[in-house]
């Protein structure tokens, strides 16, 4: 049990990801299908580094208007406002409820910038077949899948305000340009989650344990 | 050779032994701890339970407002519905589209698919298309977001205390219930058991 750790991929099997089984490689076939489930088998998710790059530097990109748009439009008798993200947790803070300004900073600035900046320390470590701490790195995409959801918070939030308050004479909300790129920010890294390997973090490792 | 007696982790691809599990343990890979299997006692049954509960709170949040507003004699009241559909009107199409998803089409399919799968199974028979169906769940389940939906309408509300008088609706309740609800069929579904007894059945 001690010696070494050989993994599925180096004894020439394959652990499907639907339901588990564990069959051999087939040689020279490059089509497998679990014979359990019928679901594609590959040894590694098909260029899931390029794929997961692609969604990851979308999101990069998407993440500028996601914070300098106004998310959010309100209009009343006392005049008209926009709000971006950050004005909303600001608004949060000062009107007293900073537990929810806090909930809220969580989950609208700090997780997603976070989850972009853990992404491309993953994707890069493993093109450089790191092979440093892979169980600090497995832990963090394992946080990176777990708590990426919520960052939709937000969305929720004028989502709600929006249908709520449409007193014609009185206010009215309307969602900003700001709620669909932060929407697509969310959307995106999580497929660039999805779309990653975390085996691809043991690889390098060869039969060393962690 | 028989490889039902072992497991690759799927999250660092350690090939292991499988061991019999007792009273609820939970096996977990011995490189990266991630979790490779566990036995849940009655599991079909609890997640059944947990799921049928689920969808009567799941209908009740979406027939019934989820908070209302009144302010100087207007009132206001929002279901699940006007949020998706106000953000339609707006030409927010694609925000409603969002929204629709999360938490009303991911959520109806998972609790839809997770009861067809489960009522035959708890009779020892094998639903129609059960293979693809199990499979099929895997990806929408990321996708439900019902308790992200009720902290957001938890900071909604806070956010509207100061302008106006707020009142929960019947759907709040259904959400707040929804979560550990959610929660308890989630750790009573044990996919490793399922996929197992599926094979044996087929």
């Amino acid at each position: 049990m001690s010696r070494s750790a050989l993994t599925a991929a180096q004894l020439g099997y394959y652990g499907c990801h639907a339901c588990n089984l564990v069959a051999p490689v087939q040689p020279g076939r490059h089509d497998a299908v679990c014979v359990r489930c019928g679901h594609h088998l590959h040894l590694r998710k098909p260029d899931s580094v390029t794929r997961s790059w692609a969604f990851l530097i979308a999101g990069y990109i998407l993440y500028v208007p996601a914070n300098v748009l106004p998310i959010m439009h309100t209009s009343s008798l006392f005049g008209a406002q926009s709000d971006t993200i950050m004005s909303g947790v600001v608004y949060l803070w000062t009107s007293g409820s900073w537990h929810l300004a806090l909930i809220v900073f969580i989950a609208s600035i700090l997780v997603p910038s976070a989850k972009l900046l853990a992404m491309t320390f993953l994707l890069l470590s493993v093109q450089r077949r790191s092979v440093w701490d892979p169980l600090q790195r497995t832990k963090m995409y394992r946080i990176v899948e777990l708590v990426g959801r919520w960052s939709m918070l937000d969305i929720f939030v004028v989502a709600i305000l929006v249908a709520l308050v449409q007193l014609q004479s009185l206010a009215t909300i309307e969602a900003g340009l700001g709620a669909v790129a932060f929407g697509a920010v969310v959307v995106l890294t999580m497929f660039a989650a999805m779309e990653f390997d975390p085996r691809l973090i043991w690889d390098p490792q060869g039969g060393r344990r962690g | 050779m028989d490889y039902s007696a072992l497991i690759a982790c799927h999250e660092c691809d350690l090939l292991q032994r499988r061991v019999r599990l007792h009273g609820g343990a939970v096996a977990r890979c011995r490189r990266c701890a991630a979790e490779l299997y566990r036995d849940s006692p009655h599991g079909i049954e609890r997640s059944l339970a947990c799921t049928l509960a689920a969808l009567l709170l799941f209908l009740i949040a979406n027939a019934y407002p989820i908070v209302g507003l009144e302010v100087q004699g207007n009132r206001q009241e929002a279901s699940l519905y006007d949020t998706v559909h106000t953000l339609w009107i707006q030409d927010r199409k694609d925000v409603a589209l969002l929204i629709a998803v999360t938490t009303m089409v991911a959520p109806a399919i998972e609790i839809g698919l997770l009861l067809y799968l489960l009522f035959p199974l708890q009779l020892n028979r094998l639903a129609a298309g059960a293979v693809p169906i199990l499979r099929f769940l895997d990806t929408v389940h990321p996708w439900s977001m019902m308790e992200v939906f009720v902290l957001g309408i938890l900071v909604s509300l806070v956010k509207l205390e100061h302008l106006a008088h707020v009142e929960a609706g019947i759907a709040l309740w259904a959400f707040g219930g929804l979560i550990p609800v959610l929660i308890a069929a989630a750790n009573a579904f044990n996919s490793d058991e399922i996929w197992a007894k599926v094979s044996v059945l087929r």
